[in-house]
């Protein structure tokens, strides 16, 4: 089966299982993304039919919120806070060394393909601020050399 | 005999390295032939100790911390798994200070207990709220919570109970309870700290809403920030289905209540509940017109019971010691105990719970110790990003709800965020209003395009550029900002602004 053929596969198993549920648009774009990285753009048509939705208004909740992605992420994605509690902590000294370090500005990918860097407002690790996410990983208390550590780690292990 | 030793698995804990300590604990008691027992607790949410790990001994539970995983070994050689003195050692964990202190009621066991464990919430005071309340009347129950003086803890201090009977009294075949888990402010953790600390009690809250207003289904909206909170609530509603807490005929009274969480999408407005509930519905997270009230006609145009996670993480204790307990903490006509949150740059960051009316003032330096930096408090800012900033001269308002509105400020989720001297008020101004640009759903022109506007004019300020126009032009557009605002968001985002000119004039290149 060709790439995209599988890809629809996965869209369309998540389509059928969760399309039941009250409200289930949420939960299906969460599905594919957790699936897939992203939401591909040849995958709204199916969504909508399943869910007897114009692809219109799939298209206009993938676009609102600033969760769902069209286009695949890198690697990992890095979750950095811009919130005034990571800004009380140095957090604004810290977002010029990330984007400097990685050579690209929110919403950017490295050109490796390795590390997505994105806001956030808020993480609720406010007390051990500034902090910033990977994956599931939270950090807290970042500095520019902690955050070097940590990239230079993960890239040994991806 | 085993040895229980506690080490958070908390986010913040996590953040600061408790995994690696929970390994490293885990292999070097191996390595040394010792039976241990290693439980993973909430936080008890003094995060400059964050990992904070606990030993039992005869006397109590004993802390260390802050400990990183280089640390474990010595402290094994010190003999911490019997209370021993180390350097990171900090006594008995229950008469630190800063935690002494409190009046935990609705974190009572939070940082104490195995969040994900039924048989630890049972032994610890859970549960009991469910019981009393599956034999009153739907109207006691409503009643015990207004008795209490509850206000909704997500910021607006609406009267919980009156809220719950207006669902109670209308009548519908189907009525939902929806938990706001969308915690967007900066400098809030509260309800992170309930979810993945204690999910139990808030799955009791909702029960015991969902049986005093008749609603069958509840929805838990959480912030897809919160992987750990997901994580937790999921394992416990999985465990309260097993053991007949959710699901049909609860406990054996023949009522019905059925709990899901539910993912956000990163949009911070999602926080307002209207949004909210469109978001459930599977639309984009617009902002409804009121009325209709969610409590006639909310979530599928059914009447809705919304409630913010500490809200109904407060319940059990109401209906487990009585209205007239929880309302005999606090002040006027603020009731109860409020969780603040001190964060920012803060010595001594965490979650502090008592009951209303200590003044900021003791807060940050009684409990936060002054600033991290060490260098002069010159603001905070209270109540998420749509709160007015505080300068030194306002650091005695007591915490009560009407005390914050009558200085223009606000309380909301109780969230304090410090800043030092260091901060630039004006650049602080301008960020309010492109969080606002950034967060806005679009409905309403002030806010769509007001937030827009308010950058620009913001960065005319910033650079000196026709400061005689320019600051009533900032002035006036505050103005329509909160008064033709549909919600919260842009109708509060002149509260930091505004706030931030008023005090601090000197920073936007005006002369005191």
């Amino acid at each position: 089966m060709t790439e995209s053929g599988t890809t629809q596969t996965t869209v369309q198993e998540i389509i059928t299982a969760l399309k039941d549920k009250p409200g289930a648009l949420l939960p299906i774009l969460h599905g594919i993304q957790d699936a897939l990285g992203y939401i591909p753009a040849d995958s709204i048509p199916n969504i909508a039919t399943g869910l007897n939705l114009s692809r219109a208004e799939v298209h206009g909740v993938i676009s609102f919120y600033h969760y769902f992605r069209d286009t695949p992420p890198g690697d990992q994605t890095i979750h950095l806070c811009r919130a005034e509690s990571c800004q009380a902590m140095g957090g604004e000294q810290l977002e010029e060394h990330v984007k400097r370090k990685l050579g690209i500005d929110f919403h950017e990918t490295t050109a490796d393909g390795k590390f997505s860097l994105e806001p956030v407002y808020c993480l609720g690790n406010c007390a051990c601020s500034p902090a910033m996410q990977i994956g599931k990983e939270i950090y807290g208390r970042v500095t520019a050399d902690s955050f070097d550590t940590v990239i230079t780690n993960s890239e040994a292990l991806s | 005999m085993s040895i229980t030793i506690y080490v958070p698995c908390d986010s913040s804990a996590l953040s600061m390295g408790a995994e690696r300590v929970a390994k490293a604990i885990t292999q070097e008691a191996a390595k040394r032939g010792l039976d241990i027992k290693l439980v993973r607790n909430g936080s008890r949410g003094m995060y400059w100790l964050e990992p904070l790990v606990e030993v039992v001994t005869a006397n109590g539970r004993v802390a260390y911390g802050p400990v990183q995983a280089s640390d474990v070994s010595g402290l094994f050689d010190a003999g911490f798994t019997e209370g021993g003195a180390h350097a990171l050692s900090l006594g008995l964990t229950e008469e630190l200070a800063y935690f002494k202190k409190q009046q935990r009621l609705t974190f009572a066991r939070i940082g104490k207990t195995d969040p994900i464990s039924l048989v630890d919430y049972v032994e610890n005071g859970g549960y009991r709220g469910l019981k009393n309340a599956l034999a009153m009347a739907h109207a006691d129950i409503v009643k015990a919570v207004t008795d209490s003086g509850l206000r909704g803890r997500g910021g607006a201090a609406f009267p919980t109970g009156i809220k719950w009977n207006t669902v109670l009294n209308t009548a519908s075949l189907q009525k939902y309870i929806i938990c706001n888990a969308d915690e967007g402010d900066s400098g809030t953790f509260s309800d992170r700290m309930v979810m993945e600390g204690d999910p139990f009690v808030l799955i009791e809250g909702m029960t015991i809403a969902g049986v005093a207003v008749d609603a069958t289904q509840g929805y838990i909206y959480l912030r897809v920030e919160y992987p750990h909170a997901f994580d937790a609530l999921n394992a416990a509603i999985a465990t309260a289905y097993q053991e007949g807490y959710l699901g049909e005929n609860i406990q054996g009274s023949g009522l019905t209540f059925n709990l899901e969480v539910r993912l956000g999408a990163g949009a911070y407005v999602c926080g307002e509940e209207t949004s909210l509930m469109e978001s459930l519905e599977g639309k984009r997270g617009l902002v409804r017109f009121k009325p209709p009230l969610p409590a006639i006609s909310g979530l599928f145009g059914q009447p809705t019971v919304v409630n913010n996670v500490i809200s109904l993480a407060s319940v059990p204790v109401i209906l487990d010691k009585g209205g007239a307990y929880y309302r005999d903490f606090g002040m006027g006509r603020s009731r109860g105990t409020l969780p603040v949150q001190l964060a920012g740059n803060i010595k001594h960051p965490g979650l502090v719970e008592l009951g209303f009316g200590l003044t900021l003032r003791e807060l940050l330096y009684d409990f936060g110790g002054g600033s991290a930096s060490g260098r002069p408090i010159k603001a905070v800012q209270v109540g998420g990003p749509l709160g007015a900033y505080l300068p030194e001269a306002q650091f005695d308002t007591p915490l009560d709800y009407e005390a914050f509105t009558a200085n223009w400020t606000v309380l909301g989720h109780g969230g304090i965020v410090v800043f030092d001297d260091t901060v630039n008020m004006a650049k602080m101004a301008r960020y309010s209003m492109e969080f606002c640009k950034i967060e806005s759903c679009g409905k309403c022109t002030p806010c769509r395009i007001g937030s827009t506007r308010g950058v620009e004019v913001m960065d005319d300020i910033i650079n000196g550029r026709n400061l005689d126009k320019n600051i009533p032009l900032l002035r006036d557009l505050c103005d329509t900002l909160l008064n033709g605002s549909l919600c919260a968001l842009g109708g509060m985002t002149p509260y930091p602004v505004l706030s931030a000119l008023n005090h601090f004039p000197e920073d936007f290149g005006i002369n005191a």
